[in-house]
């Protein structure tokens, strides 16, 4: 789905990411997976073209991300981040919604797609005319997922969706965010740091370190065969009984 | 960049249908009481031959009634021939009234002869304290070194004023202090000072029961009231330039300071003393219609509301879109900021006085003053409010694919509407205050009975003017928190 070949990135003085290539296969669950500061965000917002690399190129299915199709090109990739990055002026419908009713789509095809992902997202109906200061953070995460889901993209990118929630309501949207790749079949790349959310989630890792990738593959092969102190090093910090039940 | 030019061309348009109904002589005259005495009279005069005659009262300082003249916004004006002299034609030889009249003629100007009385600077002392001397002239005041002097700091600072009349008249003189022209008279009253100076045709010398000394040496220039008008004034209106000549010579020292007296001290309004006057020397009846007080309050409050709507509009229409330029383009918008945060700094007065030569007398140099104002605080919450949204709302926008004029529609202008419109309502409140400046220019509004009000020493025509525009500001600010309530979006107000 994606290609990365030999891109990098600084800012203003920090190399955030070391040249490097990355292939994202077609409808599997890639995750980014690294301490804070190791470039997994920054690789993922190479990808929608929120940020444009310093060197090397980026190809989505094959064509270069270019500038004058970037903005079509995002409405095939859902984009979903930490907090939710909601509207706050705008209601969970609005936020959901917005993009389709800036494409004119019809109001019937714009509620029967919400419907759809209320189902999916399991929200609670009765929430959709709350403004985002108004719901839990729980459901500002579900809304910010039906709205990268809007428009039936490609490929969802989720940049640490989980992050400021609580391990309770944690607990359970991994398990619905698991259902919904699933149900989906859809290419996703997660980002977090958590090795155990990655573990439950994804099928491939992409470990990082420094704006290098460390090692990469299935999770077992990474623990099985580390191929550098620091991958066991990021094991055992997790203080997970890593073989044990999740994947 | 579209708003900016509608915004210009709202106020263009507006500026020019303002005044439209033009009448075909119009009458100025100077913020200082006789003044505006002498431009009642020429306006009762110029009605009297059947033509429309508008009297734009107390437009301010010799600058501004000199300007209006020679670009045609006024036609007719009183001035006095030493002030033609000393800051119009400065550093010109002009010995006679005919070289004056020549200089005069090459701006299409002409100059009426004289009117009668002669408004010069005077040093004057009470009438018995003079009597039990026996000082009747500058000179006298030579045989007496005792005598404590207290002048105006301008009279102190002038060129023609203390310095040169002591090497004139080589006075002895040492006790001698600047201080308020209005508190110099309570001084000579109470005796704290005896000698003081004065202009000759002052309300006050009658009042207070001075004694004018006799300039023997010819010190003072004259300054000999006339008329400057236009010259095409003959040719549009010859009766009226003819009816201006009835006043050539009739009015004397005396009889000015009676006029002053009873427009000043005895609080009669300068159309009445005007009319009074008209009707006991040139046999003319005038009948004067003044504005009751709620009309003239409904006037005051249409003008002023004119200058602030229209400034306020234009001032939106251009400092929102610059206000996400500064927000988009840094470093651009420092600039921006910066021009904006100079234009704030110049003094209010100094604005109106620049706007002058560029736009004439009136609404439109105010409008534009004010329009300069009101720019810098909707510019500044403008920036700050687009530049206050947290990134990740931000970038959510963008990778939804929105293109950048959706997002400022959709996100970023309705999550800045709270800042924005602060800065609105920061500027209409400021604005609605300084609006009341715009009388010094001729714009009229609240400004004008302040102003009138600030000359007469009348405290309660002031507060007509000050205590409307106190409100309205207090109503707009109102208005603003009721438009926030409908244009904030619910979820920002949670």
């Amino acid at each position: 789905m994606f290609e990365l070949e030999q891109v990098s990135k600084r800012f203003a003085g920090t190399q955030a990411l070391q040249p490097l290539d990355l292939h994202v296969p077609e409808g599997r669950t890639t995750v980014l997976l690294g301490p804070s500061g190791c470039g997994k965000s920054t690789l993922l917002r190479l990808m929608n073209g929120l940020l444009r690399p310093d060197t090397g190129r980026v190809l989505f299915r094959g064509q270069p991300l270019r500038d004058e199709e970037l903005l079509t090109v995002r409405q095939r990739m859902g984009y979903a981040l930490q907090g939710g990055g909601l509207f706050p002026h705008l209601t969970a419908e609005g936020n959901a919604t917005l993009m389709a009713r800036y494409l004119k789509w019809s109001s019937e095809r714009v509620h029967a797609r919400l419907r759809e992902l209320v189902e999916l997202t399991r929200f609670p109906p009765d929430a959709l005319g709350r403004y985002p200061g108004q719901l839990s953070g729980g459901q500002r995460q579900r809304v910010s997922l039906m709205r990268a889901l809007m428009l039936d993209p490609d490929v969802l990118l989720l940049d640490e969706p989980l992050g400021a929630l609580d391990p309770m309501i944690r607990y359970e949207l991994q398990g619905d965010l698991r259902d919904i790749f699933s149900r989906l079949g859809k290419t996703v790349v997660l980002v977090t740091h958590d090795l155990g959310e990655g573990a439950f989630l994804g099928d491939q890792v992409v470990l990082m370190r420094e704006g290098r990738i460390v090692q990469q593959g299935p999770l077992a092969e990474l623990e099985r065969a580390p191929a550098d102190p620091f991958v066991t090093r990021f094991f055992q910090a997790q203080r997970l009984p890593v073989s044990g039940g999740h994947a | 960049m579209r708003a900016l030019i509608i915004g210009v061309w709202l106020v263009l348009a507006a500026c020019s249908g303002a005044p439209s109904e033009e009448a075909p002589v119009r009458v100025g005259s100077k913020k200082f009481t006789e003044s505006v005495i002498l431009g009642d009279m020429v306006t009762q005069l110029a009605r009297s031959t059947g033509a429309r005659a508008e009297h734009r009262r107390e437009l301010g300082g010799t600058q501004v009634l000199w300007q209006a003249l020679r670009r045609g916004e006024i036609d007719v004006y009183p001035e006095y021939t030493g002030t033609l002299r000393q800051e119009i034609f400065a550093g010109r030889a002009l010995p006679d009234d005919e070289s004056l009249r020549q200089a005069l003629a090459a701006e299409g100007l002409r100059m009426s002869a004289p009117l009668g009385f002669n408004d010069t600077y005077a040093l004057g002392m009470k009438e018995a304290e003079a009597e039990r001397l026996g000082i009747r002239t500058l000179s006298d005041l030579r045989e007496h070194p005792e005598l404590r002097f207290g002048f105006s700091n301008e009279f102190m600072d002038r060129g023609d004023g203390w310095p040169a009349l002591r090497a004139r008249y080589a006075l002895p003189q040492r006790d001698v202090r600047g201080l308020d022209h209005d508190l110099a008279y309570r001084g000579l009253e109470s005796g704290a000072i005896q000698v003081t100076d004065l202009y000759s045709t002052d309300a006050e010398i009658a009042y207070y029961g001075l004694r004018v000394l006799e300039d023997d040496l010819r010190h003072f220039p004259t300054y000999d009231a006339v008329l400057l008008y236009r010259e095409d004034l003959g040719g549009r209106a010859p009766e009226v330039v003819s009816a201006l000549g009835r006043l050539e010579g009739r009015i004397s020292e005396p009889e000015m300071v009676e006029l002053n007296a009873r427009a000043k001290l005895q609080r009669v309004p300068e159309r009445q003393v005007a009319a009074a006057f008209l009707e006991r020397e040139l046999g003319l009846t005038v009948t004067v219609r003044g504005d009751s007080m709620g009309a003239s309050l409904w006037r005051h409050t249409r003008e002023h509301l004119f200058l602030v709507g229209l400034s306020l509009l234009a001032a939106i229409a251009v400092a929102v879109p610059l206000g996400v330029l500064v927000a988009r383009r840094p470093r651009l918008g420092q600039g921006v900021l910066a021009l904006a945060g100079i234009i704030q700094t110049v003094p209010s007065l100094a604005l109106l006085v620049f706007m002058i030569p560029l736009l004439g007398i009136g609404a439109r140099p105010a409008i534009v003053a004010l329009f300069l104002y009101s720019l810098l605080p909707i510019l500044r919450n403008t920036a700050a409010g687009l530049t206050g949204i947290a990134p990740e709302v931000r970038e959510s926008a963008e990778a939804l694919g929105l293109p950048p004029g959706a997002r400022l529609r959709l996100v970023e202008l309705p999550m800045a509407a709270p800042s924005i419109l602060a800065g609105i309502q920061t500027s209409a409140v400021i604005n609605v205050g300084t609006a009341t400046l715009g009388a010094l220019i001729g714009a009229g509004g609240y400004g004008q009975p302040i102003l009138t009000g600030i000359r007469l020493d009348d405290t309660s025509l002031i507060l007509q003017g000050a205590v409307p525009a106190a409100v309205l500001a207090l109503l707009v600010s109102g208005l603003f928190e009721l438009v926030e309530r409908l244009v904030v979006p619910r979820g920002l107000r949670l």
